[in-house]
């Protein structure tokens, strides 16, 4: 066993602060969707508003850090020991198999992991900027997008994106409790220091 | 210095505290019309004080003359049809031709008897005093085509009252700029009563409370009407036939402009708003949308609903009948009919490009689709002149001919034995009204219910009781059924919605049955 700082400290305060706000958001979201009312619409709005420039500003910074870190090639996908990760959570889990996959700092991430973490980055989080940005600005687009875009287009695929971002949510807070205990795969993104097994 | 002195300072604070106080004073006068020999009188009748007044104010006469106030005439640009008070039939008393001298009462002249000729010719026939007069005791009798009494006479009939003839020695000394209560004396009092026509026009708004006119409240600007209506030499701006729905030029400046003031931009600009968002709602809605949240708030119900056809029923000993709401508001009379009163009435909400079309009295009617629109306001989301407008929408009952399909005109006033509140017998009533307007009649009628459009644009509440954002984007939108915008929180896709939380549950189950496994399993490891 090795002790490692799996996660820096940027790492986890951008993922604790993008949880919050994503929370935030997909609550005061679904509030001014009517889902259910239990705030004020203007109030919904306002705070939906200000944790979407919060979140965007964040991700100025991540998108600055994964690059002049060469962090983002975390996310670089991969077909090896996929299979082994989908057979290891669907059947192995049961079995009292452990997991075929060993993270490591220069690849923490598993196969599914990977493909699961680029498409939150590169086609959910996206598509909820752009429909968001264009849902904000709707009353500023130029003449040429106003008449090719209807507002009700943006509005229906900012919600599906929603959607789909709770789905990540619910799957990905399930999985962290994946790991040896219910608690080992949250403590490292919380401390920053995970216990790996030696492997030569 | 006294600058370095505390009561320095506080005096420096208290003028500017009183600068924007002072601001609301109007501007003195220049004239004591107090002083003018002309005003001494004896002035017999009403046309003298005109006289007097024509003697220094020249060309007024001639300036009201050319007004809509003086001609009941509109000529409209857009749908090219002839409107105007002696030309439109509404939903409340029908028209003003074939009862005139009660309709009239309100000409800002003296003695227009008859619809079917101009309004009388006579120099000194303007009224100037049912717009000028300080002192509130002058009164335009209501049965006398635009008179004051000249006579003792009871008002309202039966009760006892009696109106004195007004002292117009001391109304033409006090005569002055036009208030609240000059415009009121007739606009307040359309349909018959006291807010019974507009809902956003009552008695209240000649002192309202800040909460009720924000402008109009001494407590707060106190202005007067034409402050937003501003005049241009007599002729009043502002129209319910062609109304400004979108004005593109914003801030009134004096020399640039339309030296009109008779819309909220004239003074507020085109982007009001501290917060960005609000702003962007001012292309889509009109300003009175959102800060009229409900018209008659001023403790004066308006009519919502007048039904013709039940009008003649007699008591058994054939006495007219009258019968009130809970409220103390009549529900029943003999001459009229059957009523609905309404207080804080939450409008109703239309694309309006500002022009209104009416139906006037030979125009064909759509008998198989009632109601019949009265008037129908133009607009669609897609015209870029249009936005979406309150509106007090008057429903009822009123009859047509069924022969020709067309509204009929009503003869309902007047002391000859066919007016239908003398007899109480529409038969006679509408061929009265046939034979005295000249309008053709087949002599079958009956009664169709009828929609009519009043835009709502005054009682404007203080910023904080505008209508909140919520009261819209929801399921029970006040805008529900609007086409051309998409509401957050009203519209919705129900397939987007079903498979989006259909994703979710499914998502949940398999996490829940993936952990209700894991325990299983773990338990049989454990064994």
């Amino acid at each position: 066993m090795s002790r490692v700082l799996m996660f820096k400290r940027f790492e986890r305060f951008w993922h604790w602060s993008q949880a919050l706000l994503i929370f935030v958001l997909l609550f005061t979201g679904f509030a001014i969707h009517g889902t259910y009312e239990v705030m004020r619409f203007s109030t919904a709005v306002q705070v939906h508003t200000l944790a979407a420039w919060a979140l965007i500003v964040l991700w100025v910074f991540a998108i600055f850090w994964h690059f002049t870190t060469g962090e983002w090639r975390q996310y670089i996908p991969t077909r090896d020991g996929l299979l082994a990760v989908m057979h290891y959570y669907l059947i192995g889990t049961f079995t009292g198999a452990s997991h075929p996959y060993k993270k490591t700092t220069k690849a923490k991430h598993n196969p599914l992991q990977r493909l699961a973490y680029l498409f939150f980055k590169v086609v959910i989080s996206p598509i909820i900027w752009v429909s968001g940005l264009l849902y904000l600005f709707y009353n500023d687009w130029p003449a040429t997008l106003a008449g090719a875009l209807e507002l009700e287009t943006v509005a229906l695929i900012h919600t599906g994106a929603a959607f789909a971002m709770l789905v990540f949510i619910i799957a990905h807070v399930y999985m962290t409790t994946m790991g040896k205990t219910l608690t080992s795969h949250i403590k490292p993104m919380i401390t920053g220091y995970e216990d790996l097994d030696e492997h030569h | 210095m006294v600058w370095r002195t505390w009561h320095g300072w506080a005096a420096v604070l208290c003028l500017f505290l009183a600068l924007p106080a002072m601001a609301l004073e109007k501007s003195p006068t220049t004239a004591d019309h107090s002083k003018f020999k002309a005003l001494q009188g004896p002035f017999e009748k009403a046309e003298d004080v005109t006289a007097a007044c024509l003697k220094c104010h020249t060309e007024a006469g001639e300036q009201i003359r050319g007004t809509t106030h003086w001609t009941w005439l509109y000529e409209h640009e857009e749908t090219g049809q002839t409107l105007g008070k002696s030309k439109v039939i509404n939903s409340f008393c029908g028209m003003t031709v074939t009862n005139e001298p009660r309709c009239t009462s309100c000409h800002v002249g003296y003695g227009w008897q008859d619809m079917n000729q101009p309004p009388p010719q006579a120099e000194n026939a303007v009224d100037c005093l049912v717009c000028h007069d300080t002192t509130g005791d002058y009164w335009k009798f209501p049965t006398l085509a635009g008179y004051p009494t000249s006579i003792p006479r009871e008002w309202p009939k039966g009760s006892g009252k009696m109106v004195m003839p007004p002292d117009l020695e001391h109304i033409a000394q006090n005569v002055g700029a036009s208030g609240r209560a000059n415009c009121g004396s007739c606009h307040f009092h359309g349909g018959g009563a006291d807010g019974v026509k507009h809902g956003d026009l009552d008695s209240s708004l000649i002192n309202p409370p800040k909460e009720l006119d924000v402008h109009m409240s001494p407590d707060g600007l106190n202005f007067g009407c034409s402050d937003c209506h501003t005049t241009m030499g007599h002729a009043v701006s502002g129209s319910r036939y062609q109304a400004n729905a979108r004005d593109t030029l914003g801030i009134d400046v004096p020399g640039h402009t339309d030296f009109s003031r008779a819309s909220c931009e004239s003074c507020h600009g085109l982007a009001p708003h501290d917060k960005p968002k609000l702003n962007d709602h001012v292309d889509k809605l009109a300003c009175q949308s959102c800060h009229i949240p409900a018209f008659a708030r001023g403790g004066v119900a308006t009519k919502t609903w007048w039904d013709w056809s039940t009008a003649g029923r007699l008591d058994e000993d054939g006495k007219p009948v009258k019968e009130l709401d809970e409220n103390g508001h009549p529900s029943y009379l003999s001459e009229k009919g059957d009523f609905r009163h309404g207080e804080n009435v939450v409008p109703e909400y239309a694309w309006f490009d500002g022009t209104v079309q009416y139906t006037l009295a030979g125009d064909p009617l759509d008998i198989d689709n009632p109601p019949v629109a009265i008037n129908k306001v133009e607009g669609s989301p897609d015209d870029g002149k249009s936005r979406i407008w309150p509106f007090k929408v008057m429903r009822g009952k009123q009859p047509f001919d069924t022969e020709r399909q067309t509204l009929l005109a009503t003869h309902v006033f007047g002391a000859d034995d066919s007016s239908l509140w003398s007899n109480f017998n529409w038969e006679k009533a509408l061929q009265a009204g046939s034979d005295m307007s000249g309008m053709p009649y087949s002599g079958q009628f009956d009664f169709i219910e009828t929609t009519m459009h009043w835009p709502i644009t005054h009682m404007v509440a203080p910023a904080n009781d505008a209508v909140k954002c919520g009261s819209c984007h929801k399921a029970e939108s006040r805008l529900a059924g609007l086409g051309g915008i998409y509401m957050p929180g009203h519209h919705s896709n129900v397939w987007l919605d079903r498979i989006g939380w259909l994703l979710v549950a499914a998502t949940l189950f398999a996490v829940l049955v993936h952990a209700m496994a894991r325990i299983v399993f773990s338990g049989r490891k454990g064994q």
